[in-house]
C-alpha cells in the first residue's frame, strides 16, 4: 500500500464521513474543548462517568478527516474503560502515531488504522487533538487544550 | 463610458500578451531559480505557495553570499573599506526600493523586518499620536492578521474602536459601505492592496482619495501587491505603503515601509538604540534624521542587499511582463479549477491577482494539502492568517494555490490532477 493509502484507510474515511458518537451529552459529567490554531480544527469532548468508568463519551466539532476519524474511533474505544485504561490507551496511541514502538502490550483494536500517520509528521496533531481533549476532560480541569 | 473603457483595457492586455509571447520565456526564467529543480516525493516540485513566500533567484542568493564572503561589515560608522562597501550597498538597496515604488525621496524608505513590522511601526509611532478615546480606525473585512492586530492593540490602548468595512460574496470591498464608515472620528485607514486569502485587488486609488479628502492618513498593506503589480506611491498618494522582501523574491527578515517625509519627520521613533540617534547624553538624546530615526540597531544588512538584488531581478523581468503573464496564468487556473465538479473558488472578484483559494466539497483542506504534497504540489491550507475572511465565507479553512511568474500552465495541470487524486482518495 502507498503511504497515502496507509493514511487514508477505508475505516478512517468511513469514520470521517459518518462520525460515531457525534453528539452532545446533555447530562455530561465532564467536557473539554480542544483547538488547533494552525489549521483551525476544533473539538469538544463530552464524558459521562459512572464512578471511575467512562459510561458514555461523545464529541462535536469540525476538522480534517484524520482528526474527525480519530475522535470518532476514540469515542468507540474508550467507552466502558476506566480512567486509567483510557490513559494507557492514549499513551499507546501516541506511540503509534509518532512512530515509536508501543511500550504497552495493550490491544490497539481499531486504533491500529492510524499507524500510517507516523509517516506524516505534520498530521500527528490532527490525530491526537481529540485524545488530548479527552485527557483534559478526564482530569476534570476543564482547560481548553491547544496543540500549540 | 464603462464599456469603452473595458474595450481599451482588453486591447491593451492583448497588446501586452503579444509582446509577452516574444519577450517572456518562462523556461529560461525557471533556470534562475535553483530550488525549482527538485523532486518532492519523487515528483517534480510544483511550488504554488508564493503568497506565503516566494522562491529566490540565484542572483539574490549570490548577492548575499558575496556580501558575507567579501564585504561583511557594520554600516554607517566604520571608516574602513569593508564598512564603506557594506554601507554603499545598503544605501543602494534603499535607492532601488525607492525607484521600485517611485517614492519621491530615498529618505522615505525605511527598512523593517517585513510588512508586519512596518504596520506595527506606523500603528505605534503615528497611530498613538493621532488616535485617542472614542476615535476610530478603519480597515476592511479581508485584512491579514498583520493589518488587524496592530490596530486592535492600538485601539485597546487608546480606548478607540476598530471599524471594519464589509465585503461581498465575491470577496470585493463594498466601497459605498467603506465610505459610509468614514466619519469625523476616523483617525486612520489601513487597507490591503491585494488580499492574501482571496486575491482581490482593492480599489486603493478611490480609498485613498476618499480618506485624503477628509484628511485621514492611509496605510496600504502591499505585501501581496509588490510582487505582482507596478506600484507608484506618488500617483497613489498614500501616506504609508508596506511590503515584505521575501514575497518579492528577496530574503526573509527584510521589508520596507514607505512614508511621506513630513509625516515620518513628525513621528516619534519606534525603537531606541544605536544608529537612530544624532547624539546621546544621560540628560537628552537628539534623534537622527529620517530614515535612520526608524532604523535602531544594526539592521539586516545581508537581507537588505538581497532585497536590492531581488528588485534588480524583478526589474529585469519587468513588472508589466510579470503582471500580464500571471494574469493569463490566473485565468487559465480559474477556468481549470471551476470545471472540476465539487470545487468551489473562494474569492471571485473581478479584479484579482495570483491567488486561487478553493474548497472541495466533502474534503477538509488539510487533507487536500497532504495529498497534493505527495504529488509534489505545494499549496497552503488553513485560514491564511485571515480568520475573519474564513468566517465571512462560512468555511473553517481553504486550500490556496498562489502563483508566481515562474509557474507554468503545466503546473496548473499538475494541481488539477492532484485535486482529482484527492477526490479519488475521498471518493468525493
Amino acid at each position: 500500500m502507498t503511504e497515502l493509502g496507509e493514511l487514508y484507510q477505508e475505516l478512517i474515511l468511513d469514520h470521517s464521513k459518518s462520525p460515531r458518537n457525534f453528539r452532545r451529552i446533555e447530562e455530561a459529567s465532564r467536557s473539554a474543548e480542544g483547538y488547533n490554531p494552525l489549521c483551525g480544527d476544533k473539538v469538544k469532548v463530552f464524558l459521562k462517568m459512572e464512578g471511575d468508568v467512562v459510561s458514555d463519551v461523545s464529541f462535536q466539532g469540525s476538522g480534517c478527516a484524520i482528526s474527525t476519524a480519530s475522535a470518532s474511533i476514540m469515542t468507540e474505544t474508550v467507552k466502558g474503560k476506566t480512567q486509567a485504561e483510557a490513559e494507557r490507551l492514549f499513551k499507546t496511541f501516541h506511540d503509534l502515531v509518532t512512530g515509536r514502538p508501543p511500550k504497552s502490550d495493550q490491544e490497539l483494536g481499531k486504533l491500529a488504522v492510524f499507524s500510517g500517520v507516523s509517516e506524516f509528521p505534520t498530521r500527528v496533531k490532527c490525530a491526537t487533538l481529540s485524545w488530548h481533549t479527552l485527557r483534559s476532560a478526564l482530569s476534570g480541569n476543564g482547560e481548553v487544550v491547544s496543540t500549540e | 463610458m464603462r464599456a469603452t473603457g473595458e474595450v481599451i483595457v482588453s486591447t491593451e492586455i492583448e497588446a501586452k500578451r503579444e509582446t509577452l509571447r516574444g519577450s517572456f520565456d518562462v523556461s529560461r526564467i525557471r533556470e534562475d531559480f535553483p530550488i525549482l529543480k527538485q523532486l518532492v516525493h519523487g515528483k517534480p516540485l510544483v511550488y504554488l505557495d508564493n503568497a506565503a513566500t516566494s522562491q529566490k533567484p540565484q542572483a539574490v542568493i549570490d548577492a548575499m553570499l558575496r556580501y558575507y564572503t567579501q564585504d561583511n561589515s557594520n554600516i554607517h560608522r566604520g571608516v574602513h573599506t569593508l564598512s564603506e562597501r557594506a554601507t554603499a550597498q545598503y544605501e543602494e538597496a534603499r535607492a532601488k526600493a525607492q525607484r521600485l515604488i517611485n517614492a519621491a525621496d530615498s529618505r522615505e524608505i525605511i527598512f523593517t523586518r517585513g510588512a508586519t513590522e512596518a504596520i506595527n511601526l506606523v500603528a505605534s509611532a503615528c497611530g498613538r499620536e493621532r488616535v485617542g478615546g472614542g476615535d476610530e480606525v478603519l480597515i476592511t473585512a479581508m485584512e491579514h492578521h498583520s493589518n488587524i492586530v496592530p490596530w486592535q492593540m492600538l485601539c485597546e490602548e487608546r480606548g478607540a474602536s476598530l471599524r471594519v468595512a464589509p465585503i461581498n460574496d465575491d470577496g470585493e470591498l463594498l466601497i459605498d459601505e467603506f465610505e459610509k464608515l468614514l466619519n469625523e472620528r476616523t483617525r486612520f485607514v489601513s487597507v490591503a492592496h491585494i488580499s492574501n486569502a482571496l486575491g482581490t485587488i482593492n480599489p486603493v486609488r478611490r480609498i485613498i482619495e476618499m480618506a485624503r479628502s477628509r484628511n485621514i492618513p492611509v496605510l496600504i498593506d502591499g505585501a501581496q501587491a509588490a510582487p505582482h503589480l507596478k506600484i507608484d506611491v506618488q500617483e497613489l498618494d498614500c501616506d504609508f505603503y508596506a511590503f515584505s522582501g521575501h514575497k518579492i523574491y528577496g530574503p526573509t527578515g527584510i521589508g520596507v515601509l514607505y512614508g511621506k517625509a513630513h509625516l515620518l519627520e513628525a513621528m516619534r521613533p519606534y525603537q531606541g538604540g544605536g544608529d537612530m540617534i544624532a547624539s546621546v547624553s544621560f540628560e537628552k538624546t537628539v534623534y537622527n534624521t529620517i530614515p535612520y530615526k526608524f532604523e535602531a540597531g544594526t539592521p539586516n544588512i545581508a537581507g537588505t542587499i538581497g532585497l536590492g538584488a531581488a528588485i534588480d531581478y524583478v526589474n529585469q523581468v519587468g513588472l508589466d511582463n510579470i503582471a500580464a503573464y500571471e494574469h493569463e496564468l490566473l485565468e487559465y487556473g480559474t477556468k481549470a479549477l471551476s470545471e472540476i465538479p465539487g470545487v468551489r473558488l473562494i474569492g471571485t472578484a473581478k479584479e484579482k491577482a495570483s491567488v486561487l483559494s478553493f474548497v472541495i466539497e466533502g474534503v477538509h483542506p488539510h487533507d487536500v494539502g497532504t495529498i497534493l504534497d505527495r504529488e509534489g504540489v505545494a499549496i497552503r491550507t488553513g485560514h491564511h492568517c485571515a480568520q475573519p475572511v474564513m468566517e465571512r465565507f462560512g468555511v473553517p479553512a481553504t486550500s490556496r494555490a498562489s502563483l508566481a511568474f515562474y509557474n507554468t500552465r503545466e503546473e496548473i495541470d499538475a494541481l488539477v490532477a492532484g485535486i482529482c487524486k484527492v477526490k479519488e482518495v475521498f471518493r468525493a
